[in-house]
């Protein structure tokens, strides 16, 4: 994930994305952002000093250059593109409190709020139901599938309940190659995943 | 849902234009050259250089408060703005000066002629009798206003663009700003730099054109400018951080990274910031300058850059409000104690003298602040607000013992 939203350079190899294929590698993160990858990282980073408002339209789809930004004025339709996310984060009573005040898993929500305000074509999401409980994790589970609807999303976790309430294919790394992948279920019966996982 | 207007958004403008309107009159009305002269010349001065080092520390706040850059290079576009109005103002001077003197002479002297004894005249002092090349455009008012802004504007440009692509953070950046403002300085103090070295620029308070002004009216006259360009600025600077611009200025201020992965090029913004800054602050030293009457490179010295963050850490950083009180309470009680005015403290056995004291107080009302009071003066108004700081201990935000009350959300 790193190497995809070019945090990190790799010593070798490459990164295809979009309709023509453009190489990620030689992008910076911000640029890689706008090409239409978001990320969701372990630890929930909403900006904490700012309203659960101010945070969604700071991520709403927009031009990202410092003058557009500077004459960008809230219109009704931004008003209301901001209401809906709030809603469908459910976040809709919390939308003028501050992004600090809110619980572990409330933050997780605005974080995903956020990405889809960005309107990613590719979601890497990295493990987000870590510290959650368990009704949390479960409303999680449903904002994912229905984000998947409308775009990639690539989840890491390795927490089995969790994938297996997500439902969908499941691809097994080992040292940055691919071990096996399909359903849940065929992955956990393959001898070799067995094997790495469970250390026979 | 409604917008309401700028102003309504921000009460805080409003006040802060107002209160300085109430006090440019009067001031005005207290002065020796409109009014009842209960304000000497030389005081009216001082509140007009106050005005000019509180609009510095606007400056400073959006680079520091919002922007999180703690540059203690601020005061190097402060002077050379003041470099660049001082050599349009000598010059001038100068050539009146001596065209008086060569208008008795048999023969007229030709432009050339002029410009060689105006030369000789202000550059005598470092020994050379030539115009060096920099001050090429010094004849012109116009030259000198454009590049007031312009000069410091790209160099903050340049050294903006190669530390934040470099993507120097923190305390090594506001180191990098440090040797910034030192090398200039050195530079300046040398006498072939072109500035008069270790002299500067001097006879500033005369303003070529308005010779038959008095002092007294001309000190009232940079007293209006001074406030009416830190009300501007001040409107600028508050609109600049009220919108979505503001907000992820201070995203970036408080998670850099994230701010990228969201998409915004984070580099672009702190050079716009940073720019801008560094161009206010030199309209700043242009009005200072001349009415502190002279300027030479100790001006420049990291220490004087130091004091500006000072003053916004004590008034209240990420406050346009806090940043100008401090400016002002903390740089007019400076000059009142080093003054020597200040009645000394006799304690028994020993005698304490502000001259040599003052620094002490200073330094530790900064330590202080710092550690008790985060948000300095400005925290005052919070505080008679009701809103109240949780004792968050260095952990963050969130639902628990730490967590913000309602009201504090809405402050």
């Amino acid at each position: 994930m790193d190497i995809v939203t070019g945090k990190t350079r790799p010593d070798e190899g490459e990164v295809k994305f979009g309709d023509h294929s453009r190489s990620l590698l030689k992008m910076n993160e911000a640029q890689i952002a706008r090409a239409g990858v978001g990320r969701k990282f372990q630890r929930p980073t909403v900006f904490e000093d700012q309203s659960v408002a101010d945070n969604l339209t700071m991520a709403l789809k927009a031009n990202r250059s410092p003058f557009p930004v500077l004459t960008w004025r809230p219109s009704p339709a931004s008003d209301r593109r901001v209401a809906e996310l709030a809603a469908e984060v459910g976040l809709a009573d919390q939308i003028d409190r501050k992004a600090g005040e809110l619980g572990h898993g409330q933050k997780q929500w605005l974080e995903i709020g956020m990405l889809l305000a960005q309107e990613p074509r590719l979601l890497l999401v990295d493990e987000p139901a870590a510290g959650m409980t368990l009704a949390e994790r479960e409303q999680t589970t449903t904002l994912l599938c229905r984000l998947a609807e409308t775009r990639a999303v690539v989840v890491v976790e390795h927490d089995m309940d969790f994938v297996r309430r997500l439902d969908c294919k499941v691809t097994v790394l080992h040292q940055g190659s691919v071990l096996a992948e399909g359903s849940l279920d065929h992955v956990t019966r393959n001898r070799e995943v067995i094997e790495v996982y469970l250390g026979r | 849902m409604a917008r309401k207007p700028f102003i309504l958004r921000n009460p805080s403008v409003l006040v802060v234009l107002a209160v300085l309107a109430v006090f440019t009159v009067i001031v005005t009305l207290m002065s020796q050259a409109y009014g009842t002269g209960a304000i000497p010349t030389s005081m009216v001065k001082v509140l007009g250089k106050t005005l000019c080092l509180a609009l510095a520390a606007v400056a400073m706040d959006l680079v520091w408060g919002y922007l999180g850059i703690l540059s203690l290079g601020q005061m190097a576009f402060f002077a050379l703005g003041g470099y660049m109005i001082g050599q349009w103002l000598m010059y001038a001077r100068t050539e009146t000066i001596v065209a008086a003197s060569m208008a008795n002479n048999p023969i007229p002297p030709t432009p050339n002629e002029l410009q060689q004894a105006v030369a000789s005249q202000i550059f005598g002092v470092v020994g050379a009798a030539d115009l060096p090349l920099l001050w090429s455009f010094a004849h012109s008012l116009t030259a000198q206003l454009v590049l007031m802004v312009a000069v410091p504007g790209l160099l903050a440009l340049i050294f903006g663009w190669l530390a934040f692509r470099s993507r120097v953070n923190g305390v090594y950046l506001s180191i990098l700003t440090q040797a910034m403002t030192l090398a200039l300085a050195l530079w300046l103090f040398q006498n072939d730099s072109g500035f008069r070295g270790n002299n500067g620029l001097s006879g500033l308070q005369n303003i070529p054109g308005l010779e038959h002004v008095a002092q007294a009216r001309l000190s009232v006259w940079f007293l209006w400018a001074s406030a009416t360009v830190l009300a501007l600025c001040y409107l600028l600077a508050a609109w600049l951080v009220s919108g979505k611009f503001g907000s992820v200025i201070r995203a970036i201020r408080d998670d850099e990274t994230r701010v990228r992965f969201l998409g915004y090029p984070v580099e672009g913004f702190k050079l716009v910031v940073f720019t801008l800054a560094a161009m206010i602050t030199a309209i700043a030293g242009a009005l200072y300058y001349p009415q502190a009457g002279i300027i030479n490179p100790a001006e420049l010295a990291p220490i004087a850059s130091i004091y500006l963050a000072v003053w916004v850490a004590i008034g209240g950083r990420g406050r346009l409000y806090g940043a100008m009180i401090g400016a002002i309470v903390v740089s007019l009680l400076s000059s009142w104690f080093t003054g020597g005015r200040a009645p000394d403290l006799h304690l028994p056995g020993y005698t304490v003298s502000w001259v040599d004291w003052w620094q002490v107080v200073l330094g530790l009302s900064f330590v202080l602040v710092t550690l008790f009071a985060p948000k300095g003066i400005a925290g005052i108004f919070d505080w008679l607000g009701g809103a109240v700081s949780p004792r968050r201990q260095g952990k963050d935000l969130g639902p628990g013992e730490g967590s913000l009350t309602e009201q504090e959300a809405q402050a």
